[in-house]
């Protein structure tokens, strides 16, 4: 692509990320790169400590040959895109209705107990910050909270607590539903697809 | 009842692996180039006479959407783009689809494009579903790799290039023309219609916008026949349809049904009932957050349908069932739904940008009973002045659950009141 790229005040994609991009940029037809300006956000949110910094908007703005404002709108319509410091782990914590129904009170209550902070707040030694979410689209498996790309299901305040305490010590929690179950299939066992044949359906 | 060899998504669970491999064994991918040599308008036709109508919570006929694409785009780009953006509280069945069984809704994007003479295919996910798009990408490689997809596809000698593309939080581009923006690299605000995508869409090119569940039943209907789809279900509400049981029951899951099952059989049979047995139920929203609730009078006997359920006033949506036992706080469960309205709307309308914050406000003030009884018709009233005044539906669909609230528990948000004045009387 033939676009100048200035160093918008110290942020510039590191040459992976440039990978990264022209990859997502090479999708749309060609005139068509605004249509990247997303997933560009997004590479450039995680090479930044997991926050959109002005520079980081400039950076993608250059390189997609946008007007800064166009970029700029779009960082901050979306929710994911974070324009403020992050902890390193960000717990977000869905309480819409489905969730609700199922207690994310207490997985709130649970994470600000075991954190020691609120929600919208990040712990003082940068580890975590807790949010609340609209939903994630889990109900079935609700309530459900995500941190770093992955669900953590069927929570309760227990089980949350021991997820941060494990993410706190530097391991990898299991993510998916937290008592045993399969996926989104009923805890109580398969009411439907026990007929159908392994090549077919399971443990093919 | 639905019997195993009539589901669609037999790997709905993820009980096998997801991959092509797996994927053939489940019968994806048997014979597409056979199904492409019916041709584009017999393909259409067959789709049209199934009776399959949208999964994404309109209910449209599937098979006339695209019918309405042109015939002859003159070598310009014409688009399917398949809206994964699944945000509507209570609903997650395409992230099953997706991240289980991503052939389906692979070779079915592949089936509809060719129908549509679209030149390519955009598949728009939620960015939450991280992991979900990786796995779909994964397995459009694997189809590309396997001379599925790309140049010549499946040996049919049609073009079709299927591209993810990654959402960043933002529940209204679920509407599909604030999809086409977003895809453009915009903020997702709605685009007026007409003109209608069919003709002006994605850059300015036809475009067809189907659910991710629409789009991945193409497949078996095509193998199947319409006549099989047509059968299950009645008129105008056939085939099967994946149901997300959450809330108050014992079980919670998703399950692919006949359209048309009895709520209480749906709940019972694979959901493990309501929690404390079915005389404990207070209300269900059938149709996920959008469609008004319905209490227990109706659920007894309501089938699950979208003509049935819009009988009652409510809707089918996107199936997804969230239940409510008597232990609800009704009035807070519908509040927490006006919070997650405000929250969602874009902001381009008034009525919605206002109406939204302003009944979201004085639904706090209700779950406290801090208002007066005529507050309640007031709110009915903005709610009415919301609804069909906006671009798209979001205004609507804020307005359906506060209208169902107050058409079924006027008494009960009444009673709060008065508690609350007697309370203040006392102090």
């Amino acid at each position: 692509m033939s676009v100048s790229i200035t160093k918008a005040n110290g942020f510039a994609f590191t040459e992976a990320s440039k990978a990264q991009a022209e990859a997502h940029i090479a999708k749309y037809p060609a005139g068509r790169q605004t249509s990247a300006v997303m997933p560009l956000l997004t590479i450039a949110q995680e090479q930044n400590d997991g926050w959109l910094s002005q520079p980081c908007i400039e950076y993608v703005a250059g390189y997609l040959s946008m007007p800064p404002i166009r970029v700029h709108e779009v960082a901050t319509f979306y929710t994911m895109y974070r324009l403020g410091p992050v902890g390193k782990q960000v717990i977000e914590v869905c309480t819409t209705t489905p969730c609700w129904l199922r207690g994310s009170d207490d997985i709130i209550e649970a994470c600000e107990a075991e954190l020691g902070i609120k929600v919208g707040q990040t712990t003082p030694d940068g580890q975590f910050t807790l949010l609340e979410v609209e939903c994630a689209g889990a109900c079935v498996n609700a309530p459900v909270c995500s941190i770093h790309k992955k669900y953590y299901e069927d929570l309760d305040a227990k089980s949350m607590r021991q997820i941060i305490k494990a993410l706190r010590a530097g391991k990898t929690p299991k993510a998916g539903p937290q008592i045993k179950r399969q996926t989104s299939a009923p805890a109580g066992g398969l009411t439907t697809l026990k007929e159908i044949a392994p090549a077919e359906g399971r443990g093919a | 009842m639905l019997s195993d060899k009539d589901r669609i998504f037999t790997n709905l669970y993820g009980t096998a692996p997801w991959n092509l491999k797996s994927a053939r064994a489940r019968g994806d991918w048997q014979g597409t180039a056979q199904l492409m040599a019916k041709g584009q308008d017999l393909i259409i036709d067959e789709i049209k006479e199934s009776g399959l109508r949208g999964r994404g919570g309109a209910g449209f006929p599937t098979g006339l959407k695209w019918s309405f694409m042109p015939k002859d785009n003159g070598g310009q780009p014409a688009y399917l783009v398949v809206n994964a953006d699944e945000g509507e509280p209570g609903t997650c069945k395409d992230r099953d689809i997706m991240r289980h069984d991503p052939h389906k809704l692979i070779e079915g994007s592949l089936l509809a494009a060719y129908a549509m003479r679209a030149t390519a295919v955009y598949i728009y996910i939620r960015g939450e579903f991280s992991e979900e798009a990786d796995i779909l990408e994964a397995a459009i490689d694997e189809a590309r790799a396997a001379g599925l997809l790309g140049p010549d596809a499946c040996g049919s000698g049609y073009d079709c290039e299927i591209y993810v593309h990654r959402g960043a939080g933002a529940y209204i581009c679920g509407e599909e023309t604030a999809l086409i923006e977003s895809l453009e690299g915009k903020k997702g605000q709605p685009r007026l219609k007409p003109p209608f995508p069919a003709l002006v869409g994605v850059y300015g090119r036809p475009t067809t916008v189907n659910n991710v569940e629409s789009i991945a039943v193409v497949p078996t209907i095509l193998r199947r026949g319409a006549g099989w789809f047509a059968g299950l279900g009645r008129t105008n509400n056939t085939g099967t349809k994946i149901f997300c049981i959450s809330g108050h029951v014992n079980n919670p899951c998703n399950v692919e049904e006949e359209m048309g099952i009895p709520m209480k059989t749906l709940i019972e049979r694979h959901a493990g009932g309501v929690r404390g047995g079915w005389e404990n139920l207070k209300a269900v929203i059938p149709g996920g957050s959008s469609v008004p609730l319905l209490p227990k009078s109706i659920c007894d006997t309501v089938c699950m349908d979208f003509d049935s359920l819009k009988d009652v006033h409510s809707g089918l949506g996107t199936a997804a069932v969230i239940v409510m036992d008597k232990s609800t706080d009704i009035i807070k469960a519908i509040t927490r739904l006006s919070k997650f309205y405000a929250h969602e709307s874009c902001g381009q309308c008034t009525p919605c940008r206002e109406g939204t914050g302003w009944m979201w406000r004085v639904m706090e003030r209700l779950v406290k009973g801090q208002a007066e009884i005529d507050e309640i018709d007031m709110l009915l009233d903005v709610s009415y002045q919301v609804e069909g005044h906006t671009i798209c539906a979001l205004g609507d669909a804020a307005a359906w659950p506060i209208q169902g609230l107050v058409r079924h528990f006027r008494d009960e948000i009444e009673h709060r009141i008065l508690a609350f004045k007697s309370q203040v009387a006392a102090e």
